[in-house]
Parts: C-alpha cells; structure tokens; sequence
C-alpha cells in the first residue's frame, strides 16, 4: 500500500498538500484493514461508515482552513476505551454487544480534533494478560511473526500500528500493557505519568495504575497524541491540572550531557541475551550522542510483581463486580438471583480474569489485609522512593522492556508467576506513577524470524517533555545506524 | 459469662446505640451531577453513567455534601477532620450497581461529638461516635413475582451518624432521634422527612445486670424507618433478651431486622455469617485535605441551634422551659417567635407574646396548614396588632377577632380596627351612662346581688360588654360596676 502514509505527521503532510482527502485516507485503511484481518486480526470492531462518516466532517473542516494535528488522520482505539456508537467490550464475554451510553474523555477530545476512528482493537480480557491470548474473542497476530503473539494486553492497537492498519491507535498501560506490545511490534509506545490523561470512560482494570497511552510509528506522533489527549478532567478526580506543554516543539535537543542510570536490577536471570544485547547497544548509543550513562540500583525491584499483582488484583476485585448481569451486559438469566450471579459471573470471565477476582479478594479479606493490601501499599512507597531518589542523579532510566521477545502463540511459560515475571521491567515504573517510553531498539533472529525488541526510557513525574527529547535522538541514531 | 449467679430479681439495664443515616439536603448526587431530588420521579429517571456504574464511569465527590456533613458535624459538636479518604466498601446486591459503596471508613469527617437530651434527671451528654458520609442504594421494588430495581436513589449523599451505647432507655432513645432530626432540620442539612425515608434507623441493644460495667452481648437491629419502629423494636427486644436471660440463656450476637406488621425482629444474619466488607481505600478519589478556614467559614454559616436557642428563650425572654422548647421545635417558629418580639418592643413582655403565638396563632396556623413562615399575618403585622392590645385600644377578644381577620385578607390590624370601628370604649362617662341604664333595667338583679349574690357581678360585666360589642375597656367596665354596685 504505497500511498498509505507511516505516521500521523505525513498523514497530516498528505491531507495538507490536498494530495489526498480524509475520506480517501479513510477508504485506504479501511481497504488495508480489509486485507491484513484475515491474518492479524487486531481489531475487534470496525466501524466504516462512522469512520468515513468522521472522514467527511474533518475534510469539512480542512476546507473551512482548519489544520490541527490530528485533522482528519485515522486512529485505532483499544477495545477497553469507551467511544461513542462503537461497542466496548473489553476482550470479554461479560460486555458481548455493551454499547456504551457515553464517550471517554480521550475519544472525545480526539473526535474534537478530528480524527477519524477506524474501530475498536483486541485486547486481553479486561487487560490482563501480555498477549492478547485472553481475549474472548481470539488472538492477534504480530505482524512481524504472525505465529507469534503481538503483546499484551494492548496487542490490537500495537499490531494494527505495526501492520499499517492505522495511523496510530491508543492503548492502556496497567503494568506495561502499552511498552510490552510496543516492544514486540517495533513499535513506540507510552506509558504517561499517572494522572496525566484521564481514565474517565476506560473501562477500569486497575484504578491506581491504568493509564491511556498512545502507540504509535514514531516518537513525534507519540508526542502530538499525548498532547491531543492529556491534561485535567473534572470527570477523574486523579488528572493532573498542571498544563500541557507542547511536546511535538520540544523533541530537539539531543542527550548530549544528560545523565542516564542503568538499572542494575533488570538485568535478571533468564533474560534472553538479545533483549540484554539490545539494552547495551542502547546504551552505548545514549554514550555516542553524548549522554553519561552510569548502573544504578532500584533495590526493591524484586517486589515489583508480588506488589503489583496484590494491588491490581485487589482493585480490580471491586472494579469487577459491577459485572453482575443486572443492568447491562451478558446475563445468564437464571430465576434466582445468587444463581444469575454465578452463572453470569462464571460464563462470562475467562480464567485469568477469575484468577485474579480472587487473588485480589483474597488479599483484601479480614485477617490478610494487613500482611497483604496494606504491606503492599507499604511496599508501593518504597518502590516510589526508588525511583525518586536515582532522578536526584540521572535526567532518565535506560532499561529493557520485556525479559524475552514475542512468544509463539500457545507457547507461553505455562506456571502463573514465571508468566507474571514477563512484566518485571515495566511493573515497577507503573506502580510508582512515572512515564516510560518503550521503542524500538533491536531485532533477534529466532528460527528464522526477526522479532523486535525495544528498550524503554523512564522519566520523572509529569515530564515526558524529556522523554520524547530522549526518544527522537535514539530514534534518529537508530535511523542512521 | 456467669448468668446462673442471677437471681429472678435481678434488674436488668439496657444499653442502647443507634446509628442514624440522614439524606443530605444537595442539589446533586454524590459523585455524579444526577439531581439528588428524585422523590417522586419516574424510577431510572435520575441516573447516568457513574451512578448506573456503567463501565469506565468514574466517581467525582460533591463539594455541597462535604460542606453539609461538616455543618452537621459541628453542629454535633464533633471535632472535624483535615484528612479525610473514602473507601470502598463491598458487598453485593442489585441495588448496589457498583457492587461496592463507597464510603468514610479509617479517616471520617467527623469524630468524638455529643449532643444534650434532656431527661427527668435533667441534660444528658450523648456521645456521638462519628459522623461521616457515604452513598446511598437504589431501591428494589417487589412487583407480580418479579423484582425491579430503581436507581434514582443510587448515590444520593447520606450522613451516618453513629452514637456511644449511652442511651438507657427508650424515652432516651425518643429524645435523642427528635433531638438530632431537630438539629439536621434546623442548620438545612436534611428534610428529616421519615416518609419519604429520609431518615433511617438502626438500633443496637443489649442488657447488663443492674450495676455492672462490662458490656452484654449486643444485637444490632435494622431496617427501623421511623421513630415508632425504633421505639418498638427496642421494647421488643428488651423483653426477648430479658426473657432468655432469665431463663439462664444467653444472648446470641446477631443482626436483626424488625417486621413493622408482626411487631416482631428476626435474625438476618448471625455472627458467623458477618460480611467481609473488604474496605480499601477509593482509588479513583484522591484523600481530601479539609482547609481549617472552610470549616470556620462552614461553622459561621450555622444558625443558633435549638439547645442554644432554647435556653435564650428562657433566659432572655423569661419562658419557662416548656414554652420555650415548644417555640424553637421549629426554626421558621422560632423565627418568626424572635422577629415578633423584636417588633413588638418594650410594649408587651415576651410571656405575654409567647401566649398569643402559642395560642391564637397556632391555632389559625394549624387551621390553614401554611408553614409559619408563609402566612400573611407577618410578626410586624402581629406587632402591630398586640401594640393596639397593649395600648389598651382593643381588648383580647377583639384582637382575637382581628388576627382572624388578619389572617384571612393579609390586612393591618389598625385597617381592620379603623374599618369595623372596633377600637375599645373607655370613655368612661359613655360607659357610665350605659351602666347607669343597665342597672335601671334590672332593679331585680342588682337587689339580688346587694343581698349577696355576687357572682351576678359577671353577668353584668357580660350585659355591657354585649351592648358595646365587646369594646368596652373590661376594666373600666369593672370599676364603674364596682362603684354603682357597692354603694
């Protein structure tokens, strides 16, 4: 597909120039979806005539002298974000055919600014999983080893990205939800400050961690959709007010004399050394464009799992109970109320999901809530403190994103806590609220595949004006290597 | 526990708390900017994304009913906390769309209060535990076999106001409820409307042998939605627990619920079967911080509560207790009770004012059913009426006959009286003459009374002021009759 532009900026460029219509833009991915489904299936919903409908009114307002950065580009939205007229099911059973009555903040500020939604991308059921294999409705293929699983949980919207299947898409990052996939797809992907874009109208899997964030082909498209999505929303008491800065004007600059740490802790057993070869080449790079990079520690690294999956499972223990098959939503309409509720409950969550209703239950019940919830709460500001006090030396963190590269499908660690070890590099950063950008870095060869790996950048609080800094200068280093 | 040291004479008292949740006054929801005046509406009518817990929806708290759970703790005498956080409760039920309540549970707004009841042995301190806010439930309607949930109700604001077991009694118990609704009422934090359920009880009760200190085992009582359940269910359970006490039984730790028709309770859940309410703190609502100059501001914004008030009433205006409390049961009374007094001055001590409230007025404000605060006899109209009864100008009858008047055509008393010529004869040399004439009239009654039949003096009384319409001044009246009568 030859005139199908790679990123939100040339789309932009080519609706500009008057070279193509919205609508003509819309139509060929559109077609492009219509070609790589049947192999990738990364999308769950596609909703062609909104989307052309939403084509029609950005091309009404590029002729009325409109030109904003998302004007008339199509995007891809992760299934677990509510929009307007699409369904939402959130990769479960439990919301078959949910038409939610309202917009999320980020769709609508997107519709807004005119974008064009091309439809709704698969995901692990309610998020939680790392390869999209726990959706109800099937498993995306990564486009670059389509017997290989793409990531997770945002598995749809990094490999529509990666297969050009839309322009951009946006993803959430519970405990690296969005670096994960975007790592596994050669792909750029963002894990914004918690609190930096609001969850309103995100289906909620973990409220303390869940965070929208953009996956897309390059680090200024990353940039310009934070920008079009972040900032306070009355309707999550949890955004930040602080304003917005202009991130797609501060990607200059390069790394010269910043000081990067090197986490000594992510570096753990069973790491494949592709991954390690990818982060030390990574590094040496940063040292190339000037930056000093130095090993530092996050001492309670180690506890990043335990204490993920206690807080995350406790939340989404309560988050999950409104699935009761009363208001909306499947139902299994058994007579008996206690009945309807098992019945419902029971068909409608998949395996993992009812793993971790009860893991987190468990965890908040009388007489383990203190050695479990609150010693996880205890250990989270720990956790925190970790990364305050290494941002007292260094500008950013350099470290891998995920311990292997994309699994086959099918062939996953089958043991629970070596599947759970799969997030151990993107865990801690979530739990402490930072941002992280995952991109991509490297490629390993496996039985005749080149599979992606990407490395993340972490950043303080609130500034991923640094990160994307960051970003742009790999990202060109990498274009001339 | 040694209950087989009991003698069958043994006395038993009761140790009662309550835990009293009241709807706030707010114009919205609690999390979400739904109308929190749903009585009446059409069920469902009331409801969006958050309060329906639609997926994604997201709780954002109302100010207004922060403000108002303050007011009703500092009302309460309790100390305000800066930190406050919500939490969520959880439990599952349909009436419960999120399948947890979030509530004030670590950190409430309000701790440590009191609040005076007054008792035959005088003023009694109740300790008041907490005050604190949280969301209410939708209601389940029960219709042909099937059930229906209605969430209009769903995340309306309610204050749950818990108390120390420091209640001894069911009068006790009675004062302490009219007592905290009179409160809530007075400062605008709920309608106190107990039929429309804005106002639900529950009671905890257990017994101890006479005299000791240790705690009985308590039995928690529900679903009480008016103070006659309350009063009833206590009774009830009084004498069932008193009962199996008797008998050398012991009473178990339950959770009750009271059947209003069968003037029974029944055992909802026992206390191995307790809810695991699993509470952790809301992760959508960051911890309020409580700013000390709102809280000031919030606490100027109180009126002079009904305790205060009554004691003024006696002091300043020289009521006995008993009036006093009748006249600030009600603020817009009480209202109206100081206004009047203001307006009438120096020209009629308040008793004498309380009496013509108490009396004439009520009676006519009953009549009508208006609130006191909108009839059209306004306390400087009613002023200006006792003015003319002080000033002698007409005497009680008339004014009686006036404040009717008044009430009806909102008019001045001095129109009426102008109008209909009721102003009072004290002119005594008009007076004399018709006495004069009167005693002439009736050689037979006078002969009687100056023989000793005195109580006759009445009737000529009665004679003069029938002839004068009930103008004439009685005590002129009186005089001139003494003067002939006796000489």
């Amino acid at each position: 597909m030859s005139h199908l532009p790679q990123t939100i900026h040339e789309a932009r460029r080519l609706l500009r120039s008057g070279a193509m219509t919205s609508v003509e833009l819309t139509e060929a991915y559109l077609e492009r979806i219509a070609q790589m489904e049947p192999d990738i299936h990364a999308y769950l919903h596609v909703a062609e005539a909104q989307a052309l409908a939403q084509a029609r009114l950005a091309d009404e307002r590029m002729a009325a002298g409109q030109d904003t950065p998302l004007l008339g580009v199509p995007l891809g939205v992760k299934d677990i974000i509510n929009v307007q007229g699409m369904p939402a099911t959130a990769g479960s059973r439990i919301l078959e055919g949910f038409m939610p009555p309202y917009e999320a903040t980020v769709s609508r500020k997107l519709r807004e600014q005119g974008a064009v939604f091309l439809g709704k991308l698969n995901t692990d059921e309610f998020a939680m999983g790392w390869s999209t294999e726990n959706s109800a409705y099937g498993v995306t293929h990564n486009p670059w080893a389509q017997d290989r699983v793409p990531g997770g949980s945002s598995g749809g919207p990094a490999a529509a990205v990666a297969a050009g299947e839309a322009a951009a898409s946006l993803g959430t990052d519970t405990g690296g939800s969005v670096r994960q996939p975007a790592s596994w797809t050669n792909t750029v992907g963002l894990r914004p400050t918690y609190g930096r874009v609001s969850r309103y109208g995100v289906i909620a899997f973990a409220s303390s961690l869940d965070q929208v964030g953009p996956i897309t082909r390059d680090v200024r498209d990353s940039a310009l959709l934070l920008e079009a999505i972040a900032g306070h929303d009355p309707k999550d008491s949890t955004t930040f007010s602080d304003a917005v800065p202009h991130y797609a004007d501060m990607l200059d600059g390069g790394v010269k004399g910043m000081r990067f740490g090197l986490p000594r802790e992510y570096f753990t057993e069973g790491m494949h050394p592709g991954v390690e070869k990818a982060t030390r080449e990574a590094v040496a790079r940063l040292r190339d464009l000037g930056a000093i990079v130095e090993e530092v520690s996050l001492p309670h690294t180690d506890y990043g799992m335990p204490v993920y999956y206690l807080i995350a499972t406790a939340e989404a223990s309560a988050n999950l109970s409104r699935y009761d098959g009363v208001r909306y939503g499947y139902s299994a309409k058994a007579p008996d109320l206690q009945e309807n509720y098992k019945l419902t409950r029971g068909r409608g969550f998949g395996q993992e999901v009812k793993r971790r209703i009860l893991l987190g239950t468990y965890a908040l019940s009388a007489g383990y809530y203190d050695a479990y919830y609150l010693k996880a709460q205890k250990v989270r500001t720990l956790i925190r403190a970790d990364f305050d006090a290494v941002f007292e030396q260094c500008d950013a963190l350099v470290a891998p994103v995920a311990p292997i590269p994309p699994y086959r499908i099918g062939e996953a660690p089958t043991d629970p806590v070596a599947l759970y070890l799969l997030d151990v590099m993107t865990l801690p950063s979530a739990l402490a609220g930072v941002p992280a950008l995952a991109l991509p870095a490297d490629f390993v060869e496996e039985d005749g595949a080149k599979l992606p790996v990407g490395v993340q950048f972490i950043g303080r609080p609130l500034d991923e004006a640094t990160l994307f800094r960051i970003g742009r200068a790999f990202e060109q280093a990498n274009e001339v290597a | 526990m040694f209950s087989s040291h009991l003698s069958p004479f043994t006395q038993y008292e009761v140790v009662i708390g309550l835990e009293v949740h009241a709807e706030l006054i707010t114009k919205s929801k609690m999390f979400c900017s739904c109308s929190a005046d749903f009585f009446g509406a059409a069920p469902n009518t009331h409801v969006c994304p958050v309060c329906l817990a639609m997926p994604g929806a997201l709780p954002v708290i109302n100010k207004e009913a922060v403000a108002q759970t303050i007011r009703a703790g500092l009302a309460l005498n309790c100390t305000i906390a800066e930190d406050v956080r919500f939490e969520r409760k959880n439990y599952t039920y349909p009436d419960l769309p999120k399948g947890y309540q979030i509530t004030q549970y670590e950190l409430p707004q309000a701790v440590n209060g009191w609040l005076d009841i007054d008792t035959p042995d005088g003023v009694k301190r109740i300790s008041i535990t907490r005050a604190h806010l949280e969301e209410d439930t939708g209601k389940l309607v029960h219709e042909n076999g099937a059930s229906l949930v209605d969430y209009n109700r769903a995340g309306v604001p309610l204050l749950e106001i818990v108390s120390e077991p420091d209640m001894r009694s069911i009068d006790e118990v009675n004062e302490y409820l009219t007592r905290l609704r009179q409160i809530l009422i007075y400062i605008g934090a709920s309608t106190g409307d107990l039929e429309k359920g804005a106002m639900r009880m529950e009671a905890n009760i257990s017994l101890r042998p006479a005299g000791s200190e240790a705690l009985g085992v308590k039995v928690e009582v529900k679903n009480l939605n008016s103070f006659r359940a309350v009063r009833n269910a206590i009774a009830y359970e009084i004498a069932r627990q008193e009962r199996i006490l008797r008998a050398g039984g012991q009473v178990e730790q339950v959770t009750m619920g009271w059947l209003e028709a069968e003037g029974r309770t029944y055992v909802q859940r026992s206390k191995e079967d307790a809810h695991d309410y699993r509470y952790f703190p809301e992760p959508d609502l960051p911890p309020l911080r409580i700013e000390r100059a709102w809280v000031a501001e919030l606490a100027a914004s109180l009126p002079e509560l009904p305790h205060a008030r009554r004691q003024r009433f006696v002091a300043q205006y020289g009521l006995s207790p008993k009036d006093a409390d009748v006249l600030t049961a009600e603020r817009p009374t009480a209202d109206y009770f100081d206004a009047l007094v203001a307006a009438v001055g120096e020209d009629m001590p308040a008793k004498k004012v309380a009496n013509w409230v108490m009396g004439d007025l009520f009676r006519l404000v009953n009549d009508n059913g208006l609130p006191i605060s909108d009839i059209p006899v306004t306390p400087e109209k009613f002023a200006g009426l006792l003015k003319l009864v002080a000033a002698r100008t007409i005497n009680a009858n008339t004014a009686s006959q006036v404040l009717k008047t008044m009430f009806k055509t909102g008019e001045g008393a001095q129109t009426i009286v102008q109008r209909e010529g009721l102003a009072q004869v004290s002119d005594a040399a008009a007076l004399e003459t018709l006495v004069d004439r009167l005693l002439a009239e009736h050689p037979d009654e006078v002969a009687r009374y100056r023989a000793g039949k005195v109580q006759l003096f009445g009737w000529f009384v009665g004679q003069v002021m029938r002839e004068t319409r009930g103008k004439a001044n009685p005590g002129v009246v009186q005089k001139l009759l003494k003067d002939r009568l006796n000489s």
